[in-house]
């Protein structure tokens, strides 16, 4: 276990005070080959996140976004170059060690949701749970917490096909983060929601950043990539634009949500404390 | 993952789709009844033979009146008596150097009572001898001694069975009980031998064979009304034995070359060995049966893994993304399987239970015998089954790349 960091398994790596990038990518590579057909979906990308970021990846389609998206989340590895995760390079691990990273390090939100059907709410955001071996009493509290942190305490037995699209996202993202893990990734949140509920969302997630986790967001959309301090564009599998912006805040469309009027709060706080 | 929860989660899946987890259960449900039902025909065989010895005693022949007809067919009611006490001192005389011991076993079933209790139950009228041929001893009193087996004396030995219910808080040996209204005295109390193929091994009681004559038996007393029990030095002597008596039967009787036997020779060890052959033949039909039927069972526990694994493509894809290893989706699908096939487990032991019942009770005529390691036996095979053909499936689903199955459309 040579590439074992010891500090990788620290329970808080979210903490802002520790040494170093929490994601670093140095040429990083992605080819696909089918066939005769090679595609480089990523060509060569240095990719540097702090921290506590929020960041969104942009790019038309077929720009490498998705391919991105699933080397940063330990879900691909890429063909080349290095990529750092929390200090520890997780470009060569085995199937096993990724997801033990994965459950670690990384809660995942997806464009369609992907909760299991006829599965309620709670358990929904208690499986993670089941893999980091947690009595059932402990995961069941901490799955309680986290739909309160998104504002769905009293849907826990719903399932999936009893909650709107706004709800099962959220769920989503309470399973995203029932772990204490320190990055969120987003693939494309909003793209199954409309206007309101993408709101909705999105105040979640800033809400989250203001909470010291870092959300990577992956959208073609310049609507959502508005609502991240940072936006970094690929074309063609490379990096062709890097900026930083002042955020667009989200809230206040969901009075007497207790949750969003929350990350409304601390995305405007957050806001205020780096123009 | 902790067991407990794996175990949960692969019931909730199974009953998901309760019709498919129970037909793809039948196969697994057929076989391991057959196992079972295996199972319990051979104990059964073995203990139905053991009893033909405990009932009987081992080396042993049994001579008495009538023509050749099976074993277990009736020689009584019907027909002719033919031997004598006079064929019985023959046989005692040691003209055939493999007997060792013979007894009379006249039995006949009669009231007997107590001061203190009233019991229907078989009267035996023997010889001393019988005790030793029969290997059976006293816990209270003793037996009758050579010359009291020989006299005409009033004196009974009980089965346990009886003395339980003739004298339930008293010591036996000295009282009197009364057999057909004639008063006994009780000399001692044999040591149980529990159930046989007849019933209770202890529902008896003994008396010596002249006054079982005078007492109990109706007509002539020239002939043995019953059977002649003749112990052999060893077993490897039946076939000799057997040839000596009829020829020395014959002699006795008279009978001409032509006539046919006028009494038989019947060898219990051969008529357990016949049972033990016919378990022998159901056992293989049976073992068939469960082979069969476990292959097909186990091939359908794999198809419908694969199927399984199949539709929730994407369900594995969820569960790696939030850190399933390869390792917690083979298990958990492993634990499905076996989960599956031990429920067919549990149910095949009923099914098992039923046929062994039926074997026991419809073809075989014996007690039920259903050991409490046929439960194992259950487990065990289903478990098996589970793990082998599940193993498979298991590890395909393990194999999945994440992002594949994410995507996965149903
Ligand atoms: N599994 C795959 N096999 C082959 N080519 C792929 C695969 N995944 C993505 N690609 C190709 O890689 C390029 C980038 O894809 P992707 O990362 O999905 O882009 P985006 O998410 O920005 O639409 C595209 O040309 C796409 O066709
Ligand atoms: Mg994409």
């Amino acid at each position: 276990m040579a590439l074992v960091d010891p500090g990788a398994s620290l329970p808080s790596p979210r903490r802002a005070d520790r040494p170093g990038a929490l994601i670093e990518m140095r040429g990083i590579e992605r080819t696909y080959y089918m066939g005769d057909n090679v595609v480089r979906a990523l060509a060569g990308v240095d990719l540097t996140i702090e921290r506590g970021a929020s960041i969104a990846i942009m790019g038309q389609s077929g720009s490498g976004k998705s391919t991105m998206m699933n080397i940063l989340g330990c879900l691909d590895q890429p063909t080349k170059g290095t990529y750092a995760l929390d200090g520890r390079d997780v470009s060569r691990l085995s199937r096993a060690e990724l997801a033990s990273v994965r459950g670690r390090m990384i809660g995942f939100v997806f464009q369609s949701f992907n909760l299991l059907s006829r599965t309620t709410a709670l358990e929904n955001v208690e499986m993670p749970l089941l893999y980091q071996g947690l009595s059932s009493r402990v995961r069941r509290a901490r799955a309680e917490a986290a739909l309160e942190r998104v504002g769905l305490h009293n849907r826990g037995d719903h399932t999936p096909n009893q909650l709107s699209g706004g709800q099962q996202q959220r769920v989503a993202i309470a399973r995203a983060l029932v772990c204490e893990a320190p990055i969120i990734m987003a693939d494309e949140p909003t793209g199954n929601l409309d206007t309101r509920t993408s709101y909705e969302v999105m105040a979640i997630l800033q809400g989250l950043v203001a909470q010291g986790i870092t959300v990577v967001l992956v959208t073609h959309e310049p609507d959502i990539a508005a609502y991240a301090r940072r936006v970094v564009t690929l074309r063609d599998g490379l990096v062709t634009e890097d900026r930083t912006q002042t955020p667009v805040i989200a809230g206040g469309s969901m009075a007497g949500d207790a949750a969003a009027h929350a990350a409304e709060q601390a995305a405007a706080a957050a806001a205020g404390a780096h123009p | 993952m902790n067991l407990l929860t794996t175990l949960r989660l692969a019931f909730r899946a199974l009953w998901r789709n309760k019709i498919r987890t129970f037909l793809t259960m039948l196969g697994i449900v057929f076989g391991i009844g057959a196992v079972i039902a295996m199972v319990a025909a051979g104990q059964g065989a073995q203990q139905s033979v053991k009893d033909v010895f405990d009932s009987l005693g081992t080396n042993v022949l049994s001579v008495e009146s009538g023509g050749a007809t099976s074993f277990g067919a009736s020689g009584g009611a019907g027909s002719r008596a033919s031997v004598t006490w006079k064929d019985f001192a023959a046989l005692q005389s040691g003209e055939i150097p493999t007997i060792r011991w013979v007894a009379p076993l006249l039995t006949t079933k009669s009231q007997v009572a107590s001061e203190q209790g009233n019991w229907n139950t078989s009267v035996t009228g023997t010889n001393a001898i019988w005790f030793q041929i029969r290997n059976w001893k006293t816990t209270q009193g003793d037996t009758f001694d050579q010359d009291t087996g020989e006299a005409s004396a009033k004196v009974v030995v009980l089965g346990s069975t009886v003395a339980t219910q003739l004298f339930p808080n008293a010591n036996p040996v000295g009282q009197a009980i009364r057999i057909a209204g004639q008063p006994y005295e009780v000399l001692g109390v044999l040591e149980s031998k529990g159930q046989g193929p007849m019933g209770d091994n202890d529902d008896i009681v003994v008396i010596p064979y002249k006054t079982y004559e005078q007492k109990l038996a109706k007509g002539l007393a020239k002939y043995v009304q019953g059977r002649v029990l003749v112990s052999m030095t060893d077993d490897e002597a039946a076939d000799s034995t057997i040839a000596g008596i009829t020829d020395l039967l014959r002699e006795q009787h008279q009978l001409k070359a032509t006539a046919d036997d006028d009494f038989r020779v019947r060898n219990p060890a051969e008529f357990a060995k016949g049972q033990q052959d016919s378990t022998k033949r159901i056992s293989w039909l049976l073992a068939i049966v469960a082979a069969v039927s476990l292959a097909v069972g186990g091939i359908g526990v794999m198809n419908i893994m694969l199927v399984s694994v199949i539709e929730r493509t994407r369900e594995i894809g969820i569960r790696m993304a939030v850190g399933a290893t390869p390792k917690d989706v083979m298990t958990q699908f492993l634990v499905e399987a076996l989960a599956l096939s031990a429920v067919g487990g549990v149910l095949g032991l009923g099914v098992g239970y039923l046929g062994a019942y039926g074997m026991a009770h419809w073809i075989f005529k014996w007690k039920m015998f259903f050991p409490a390691t046929t439960a194992a036996i259950a487990f065990g095979v289903s478990g098996g089954v589970g793990v082998l053909f599940g193993l498979y499936p298991a590890i395909r689903a393990s194999q999945l790349d994440p992002i594949t199955a994410l995507r996965y459309e149903s």
